[in-house]
């Protein structure tokens, strides 16, 4: 049986403004002034970090092991989120959830969450210092930041056929969730000169699989770091995908994820497309085309575009959930859901763009740019394009292009607003989330799967949560409700 | 009714069909251009004022 995939997604979100331009100070300013605002005050706890590990299993001689910042802003939230501040960037890793749907919800919360700090922060700092946030993936120049996805696996499957099943939907459904990009910014995409390219992050890969996140980017990341029992799960993290605006875009990545995922724990690699013989040049070949037509090679000697490749994984998918029902990923109604938006996604793209332009990133930015440079016959490097292409992802309502591009919305404003606040009820994180609510002065640090209590008197206690699914409403509602102190609930877990 | 009376029913009915489709997806296109006049207004309005200055000062580190 496939394992429940408990799934996530952490974005790095662009900054602009601050004191002193700083963008490692104005990330530190916007996580300080959410949490003084809130009530977490709640330190990161560094212990059983281990981003360095490889999935391969081979030492990581060759590759620079990512470096832990201890000395930044970093709280935990309580919904169960992590807000930090990574490398140069404030990052928001959203709490594990139970399903794609959930998972979108609570990234939906984390642009929330990053519009309150800007709120908060821009209500201290000189109008001339105030603190811009925009949720995309590179600055036009060069230099490109991550969203990645997680995903629980069943430790027993083969990292190779990971792999091999991945590589094919990794390079190609960009044509559904891509965000799209005015220009281009590396050496080989910028020889193609293309005007307009459907992902951020495509041109920034350059290996098929390895550890690195930020050097040669790797299409299948290995970093292998569970944050869980090592023995019965792996997390895949995945670092090739672009932020989304649209909430159907972010559903449809990662529903289609966690079924292909679910598909390959089932029942193997048998019903998978072969991968492209050049996954690196496939996935660089298909951002630079708009009109999708592109062709690659693949190891079976067939020529698929990543249309072909998409059809194919939505089928493999459909008669996936019809032999199988795929309730490790989600409810019914919820995979009904995913498999009718993705064939709709994926027939409008071939039909009529104009029909999806609600719903997939890059035709609705692509859609504004041509429309803009047509009325006022502006050349193809513009810097309004850009400027238009940078809007899109501003999170400020008076300046955000994607909020008035007419995207659908799949939430209620007042489930975003709960999920600001409200940790996902069915895996750890609302042990964590709740306990950082409940007992704020006691909770001196937290990672994804431990809390450390400070009672006051004798040893710092941890408490461990090796299990994503316990911890959950179901579990503990009942002992936290009858645990009105820290103290009482320790004792509680003693017992 | 004859066959031939038959078929050419059933055809006038797919082609009544057919238009009123074509004349749906008329008034949809329509919408959709009416719609992205507006937008394009909209983005007139709220476009960063000095967009080359704009464009030049993002500049970021790069992440992850």
């Amino acid at each position: 049986m496939a394992i429940e995939k408990v799934l996530g997604i952490e974005t790095e979100f662009g900054i602009a403004g601050g004191p002193d331009r700083d963008p490692v100070l104005a990330s530190s300013v916007l996580v300080n002034a959410y949490a003084q605002q809130g009530r977490s005050r709640i330190n990161w706890d560094f212990d059983g970090e281990t981003p360095d590990l490889d999935a391969r299993g081979l030492p990581g001689l060759t590759s620079f092991a990512p470096i832990v910042e201890t000395h930044l802003a970093n709280t935990v939230l309580t919904n169960g989120a992590r807000l930090y501040v990574d490398h140069a960037h404030p990052e928001y890793s959203s709490p594990e959830c139970r399903t794609p749907l959930e998972a979108t919800l609570y990234d939906v919360a984390g642009e929330e969450v990053l519009r309150r700090s800007m709120l908060v922060a821009n209500e201290i700092l000189d109008s001339a210092d105030r603190i811009t946030v925009y949720k995309n993936n590179s600055d036009g120049k060069g230099n490109s930041y991550g969203t990645h996805e997680n995903y629980l696996v069943d430790r027993s499957i083969e990292f190779a056929e990971i792999v091999r099943a991945m590589v094919p939907h990794f390079v190609s459904r960009q044509i559904l969730i891509g965000a799209g990009k005015v220009g281009a910014e590396t050496d080989d995409a910028r020889s193609a000169s293309p005007s307009f390219q459907i992902s951020q992050r495509a041109e920034f890969f350059e290996e098929v699989v390895g550890l690195e996140t930020t050097l040669k980017r790797p299409i299948v990341n290995t970093r292998d770091e569970p944050h869980a029992d090592a023995e019965r799960f792996r997390r895949l993290h995945v670092i090739i995908g672009d932020a989304n605006m649209s909430q159907t875009a972010t559903f449809i990545k990662l529903g289609s994820t966690a079924l292909i995922l679910a598909a390959l724990e089932d029942e193997g690699l048998t019903n998978f497309p072969s991968p492209p013989r050049h996954p690196v040049h496939a996935v660089r070949a298909f951002a630079l085309d708009t009109s999708l037509k592109t062709t690659v090679a693949c190891e079976d000697g067939a020529v698929r575009c990543a249309w072909d490749f998409q059809d194919m994984f939505w089928e493999l998918c459909r008669s996936y959930v019809e032999r199988r029902g795929g309730e490790a990923v989600a409810p019914p109604d919820q995979l009904e859901m995913l498999l009718t938006q993705w064939r709709e996604l994926l027939d409008g793209l071939h039909t009529n763009r104009e029909l999806v332009a609600d719903r997939i990133d890059w035709v609705a930015k692509l859609r504004l740019i041509e429309g803009y440079r047509d009325r006022h016959q502006l050349a193809s490097d513009d810097p309004k394009l850009q400027a238009i292409d940078l809007q899109y992802h501003d999170l400020r309502p008076e300046r955000s292009l994607s909020q008035r591009a007419g995207l659908r919305v799949l939430f209620e404003s007042i489930a975003v607003r709960e999920a600001v606040h409200k940790a996902p009820t069915t895996t750890r994180a609302f042990f964590r989330g709740e306990c950082v609510a409940r007992y704020p002065d006691q909770v001196i640090a937290a990672n994804w799967d431990s809390l450390v209590f400070d009672l006051g008197t004798g040893p710092l206690q941890r408490v461990p949560m090796a299990d994503p699914l316990k911890g959950t409403e179901a579990m503990t509602s009942h002992l936290l409700e009858t645990s009105a102190t820290a103290n009482a609930l320790l004792e509680a877990l003693d017992r | 009714m004859s066959e031939q009376e038959r078929i050419q029913r059933q055809r006038s009915a797919r082609k009544d069909t057919s238009s009123s489709e074509v004349a749906v997806e008329g008034v949809k296109g329509e919408q959709l251009k009416s719609d992205l006049d507006d937008l394009l207004d909209e983005i007139d309005e709220v476009l960063e004022e000095n967009a080359e200055e704009f464009v030049k000062n993002y500049v970021q580190k790069g992440g992850e």
